[in-house]
């Protein structure tokens, strides 16, 4: 086959921009975090179940972890683009990727409601 | 005044190596390119490009001192000796400072850098209000040197995808343009994951660009013009 440059893909504006909205919302929990656990310091092992029991704690840290994971993605893929030429290896590095954050993902959910 | 310059003769060496020389400056040597000049009267084999000798043509495109600028409006006084010159990084050198500018010049043609209006021309020129015009302020200006492109690690790794800081400013030129129809095409033809996205913002064209032109406010304009058309 000629070994022909494509490009046009058509796509790209969605994912910065899941880039940058992602980052808002990690910059936000991040922030909020440290504000609301800062002032109860030390805490226990039964503080930090208590604190993870509310629901409203794992919601959020559930929405900080799907925006770090498709951050992550962003960004992983980015590197493969700039630097993993070959596109079989790319397209194999970048599907175990996507597994690995499926994974880390389903982890995640499973950690937070085993509180 | 010492300097130390990239030399490299496809039909002669077998790598490239550095050559120092050494130049007593004229009161008259103010620029970079005026030593370059001199140099060459000593050693005629150093193969550059220049031509109007003032920062409009862009040929003399190089590396300076670790920064890409244009020797005919470098200052020597603000140099640091030795003054190390080499070709703009990342593209594929023919001799000496001379490097292949066929890449480049690829991505500035992918982008229609022409205005586009399928109008019938009226009688004496297509008019633009002072403000319209105001918008290409800080991207016409540019002389396809080529400097900013050959700052950025994106083209570097992607010439043959990513369209490159130059020619994206040139995109944006005509996106700016009131008197431009194609502005949908022109950014359907930009969103790509490799055409436009490969940008990572590190701004190093802007450093680079001798013209004080800043291609990644240019790029992000192009984005925020996608972002408006999508939501």
């Amino acid at each position: 086959m000629v070994n022909r440059i494509v490009v046009g893909a058509h796509y790209g504006l969605r994912d910065w921009l899941l880039q940058r909205i992602s980052a808002v919302v990690m910059a936000v929990y991040a922030v909020g975090f440290v504000l609301c656990v800062l002032p109860r310091l030390p805490l226990s092992f039964e503080d930090w179940r208590a604190w993870f029991a509310n629901p409203f704690v794992k919601i959020s840290t559930l929405m900080f972890m799907l925006s770090l994971l498709l951050h992550a993605w962003v960004g992983v893929r980015d590197i493969f683009m700039d630097y993993v030429k070959p596109f079989g290896v790319r397209l194999c590095l970048q599907v175990l990727v996507i597994l690995a954050l499926i994974v880390y993902a389903i982890w995640t959910v499973s950690l937070l409601w085993s509180v | 005044m010492k300097f130390s310059i990239y030399r490299y003769n496809p039909e002669k060496d077998n790598k490239p190596y550095m050559r120092d020389y050494e130049l007593e400056l004229l009161p008259t040597d103010r620029m970079l390119l005026d030593a370059i000049l001199r140099i060459k009267t000593m050693d005629d084999s150093l193969g550059l490009r220049k031509s109007c000798r003032e920062g409009v043509c862009g040929s003399d495109g190089m590396n300076i001192n670790g920064k890409n600028g244009l020797a005919c409006v470098t200052p020597l006084k603000d140099l640091k000796e030795p003054v190390v010159l080499r070709p703009l990084p990342g593209f594929p050198v023919i001799r000496d400072l001379i490097v292949d500018m066929g890449q480049f010049f690829k991505q500035y043609h992918s982008v229609k850098p022409y205005l586009i209006n399928d109008n019938p021309p009226p009688q004496k020129e297509r008019l633009q209000s002072p403000e319209d015009r105001e918008e290409l302020d800080g991207l016409y200006e540019c002389v396809l040197c080529g400097c900013c492109s050959a700052s950025c690690p994106s083209f570097w790794w992607n010439p043959d995808k990513f369209v490159g800081p130059a020619a994206l400013l040139q995109a944006y030129r005509f996106i700016a343009d009131t008197r431009d129809e194609a502005t949908s095409e022109r950014l359907d033809n930009l969103e790509d994951p490799y055409r436009l996205f490969r940008c990572h913002t590190i701004m190093n064209c802007a450093d680079a660009c001798p013209k004080g032109l800043n291609p990644t406010e240019a790029i992000g304009r192009i984005k925020k013009q996608m972002v408006k058309r999508m939501v």
